[in-house]
């Protein structure tokens, strides 16, 4: 029912975008817990274009997440990756979470280069750790390669997350609340961080959320999602200028969008 | 800027509001003599006790009669006399022993983790066996393997199996979903996610396993000799409390407690080696 609200977002169009990321009438029911998790979404990731999805906790936003991943089958619909069916994990998948799940035994750079040794073996990873370094030092981390993880703080494990996430070079990101365990100072800053990178890289993002300010902040579309069964009920489409900047949270602006999603939350969230 | 004013304006006043952290006498003693305090009292204690005649000489020796003692058994295995032969056969029990738990219960242990057939289908006999007071199969180990060390052995291992196969199983429980799932992101395979993830992460419960594992082979083998007989230390024990030489009994088995003590600390040197990320990685003795 909501189908050709994506379309019709096709927006501010810079020339060469295209779908990356198309779903189809995608559901899911778990039966065991007799849920309608989620029903009919159709979306369409432009790639190069950062999206967002909100709502309230149990909303399916992080199963339609899981479906996308590659890491949960949906019980109808399909999910198309550059032109192929997602039917289990893929290299061109990069995800994060929001914890940093680094593994404590390796060192950041050993983490940072973790997906390579799985997918290609050791000599593979060694070979990998001069990109890695490049990576760990456009976070900002220069010089704590050889650190282990138990000396990090919270924002700097997420950043080393983010490098892990980006040494396959994947081409989608998909980001389940990644800073949410952070302080919200820190927060503000890792989001004006990971929106550089993604600019840097016109990398095609797919954030899950439940901060509306973040949403906006990050995004160019935003997917409203309500709960029971999870729907998107409306894309909001915003027409803030790149890059954004943390001034932009207090622009009148902003806060209409903030509003106009808030609103849309209220009205069908918690009934 | 204005709270920094109101703070500086109060911070200076030195001495006056000084707050120190009040730390109880007891705990602002040097760890060495505590130590050392302690084991006088107790010796002291041990000595009143014996010179008031409180408890028959032959139950309780004196301090000195200990010390006497422990001093010749010393220089027995020292000298590699018969003394050093029989440590030595016990020390071999408790390693095959120790090497034989090792193994079974750490294949046993990834078989009760790692799949659903182990966990619904094995664990619940192994919890049965568990429950079964162990010492009592040391008369079928006997009738089986002999009163040589096999039996010894076996009872050893026995016992120490069970504690690895819970730390193992328990550590290939520890790794949380987020990471399961960044594995599966990944791509990674079933082996690689056991071996470069679970097994890790686990390590500490299974050196938990392992420690408990290390006090119960010495167990087991000590209980194999009481009661299969044999060339061991424990054999040396039973004869001299057969012959009721309490002094012999006691340094025999401050000897004894050498060898757990070595066993012991070999499994916390290696877990200190290999799992020198964990935070409560050692006895809590180090830490602090």
């Amino acid at each position: 029912m909501v189908s050709g609200v994506a379309a019709a977002l096709r927006g501010p169009a810079e020339a060469i975008r295209h779908p990356v990321y198309e779903l189809r009438s995608v559901s899911k029911i778990f039966l065991r817990r007799d849920v309608h998790a989620l029903d009919n979404i159709d979306l369409t990731l432009e790639s190069g274009s950062f999206a967002s999805v909100i709502g309230s906790s149990g909303c399916g936003k992080s199963t339609l997440l899981k479906i996308m991943a590659g890491l949960l089958p949906p019980t109808a619909g399909s999910v198309m990756l550059a032109g192929r069916p997602v039917t289990g994990p893929r290299e061109d998948i990069g995800m994060m979470f929001q914890q940093a799940t680094l593994f404590p035994w390796r060192t950041a750079i050993e983490n940072v280069v973790l997906p390579i040794e799985i997918r290609d073996g050791k000599r593979a990873a060694r070979a990998k750790h001069d990109q890695a370094s490049q990576l760990l030092e456009l976070v900002g981390l220069k010089g704590f390669e050889h650190v282990y993880p138990k000396e990090l703080s919270g924002g700097m494990a997420q950043r080393t997350a983010i490098c892990r996430m980006l040494i396959t070079e994947p081409a989608v990101l998909l980001l389940d609340e990644p800073f949410s365990a952070l302080d919200e100072l820190t927060r503000d800053f890792m989001n004006m961080e990971l929106q550089r990178i993604c600019m840097g890289r016109n990398a095609t993002s797919f954030l899950v959320t439940h901060s509306i300010p973040e949403a906006v902040i990050l995004s160019d579309v935003v997917y409203v999602m309500t709960p029971r069964p999870g729907r998107i009920v409306e894309a909001v489409e915003v027409d803030l200028p790149r890059p954004r900047t943390l001034e932009m949270l207090t622009a009148p602006h902003f806060g209409a969008l903030v509003d106009r999603i808030r609103s849309r939350l209220d009205k069908e969230a918690f009934i | 800027m204005s709270t920094a004013d109101f703070t500086s304006g109060r911070a200076p006043a030195a001495a006056e509001t000084v707050w120190v952290e009040q730390v109880s006498l007891i705990d602002r003693i040097p760890r060495s003599v505590a130590m050392i305090g302690l084991f006088v009292a107790f010796v002291a204690t041990w000595q009143m006790v014996t010179l008031l005649g409180l408890v028959s000489p032959i139950l309780l020796p004196t301090p000195m009669e200990t010390a006497r003692d422990l001093v010749f058994v010393g220089t027995n295995l020292i000298t590699g006399q018969y003394m050093l032969g029989a440590l030595w056969i016990t020390t071999k029990e408790v390693i095959y022993g120790f090497a034989i738990a090792i193994a079974i219960g750490f294949s046993l242990g990834v078989l009760v983790g790692e799949t659903n057939f182990g966990e619904r289908a094995v664990l619940p006999y192994l919890v049965a066996i568990d429950t079964m007071p162990k010492i009592a199969f040391a008369p079928l180990f006997v009738a089986w393997l002999g009163f040589d060390i096999a039996s010894k052995v076996a009872l050893a291992a026995f016992i120490a199996t069970f504690p690895i196969v819970v730390g193992t199983a328990a550590g290939l429980h520890a790794a949380d979903e987020n990471a399961r799932m960044l594995f599966r992101t990944m791509g990674a395979t079933r082996l690689q996610t056991l071996i470069k993830m679970k097994l890790p992460t686990g390590l500490p419960h299974l050196f938990t396993g392992l420690k408990i594992g290390a006090v119960g082979v010495m167990a087991g083998a000590i209980t194999g000799e009481f009661l299969g007989g044999g060339k061991g230390f424990g054999e040396l024990i039973r004869v001299a409390a057969s012959q009721l030489n309490t002094p012999r009994v006691f340094s025999l088995i401050l000897y004894l407690s050498l060898l757990g003590l070595a066993l012991f600390a070999t499994v916390v040197w290696i877990q200190r080696r290999f799992v020198f990320w964990h935070k409560d990685r050692v006895l809590a003795s180090d830490s602090d």
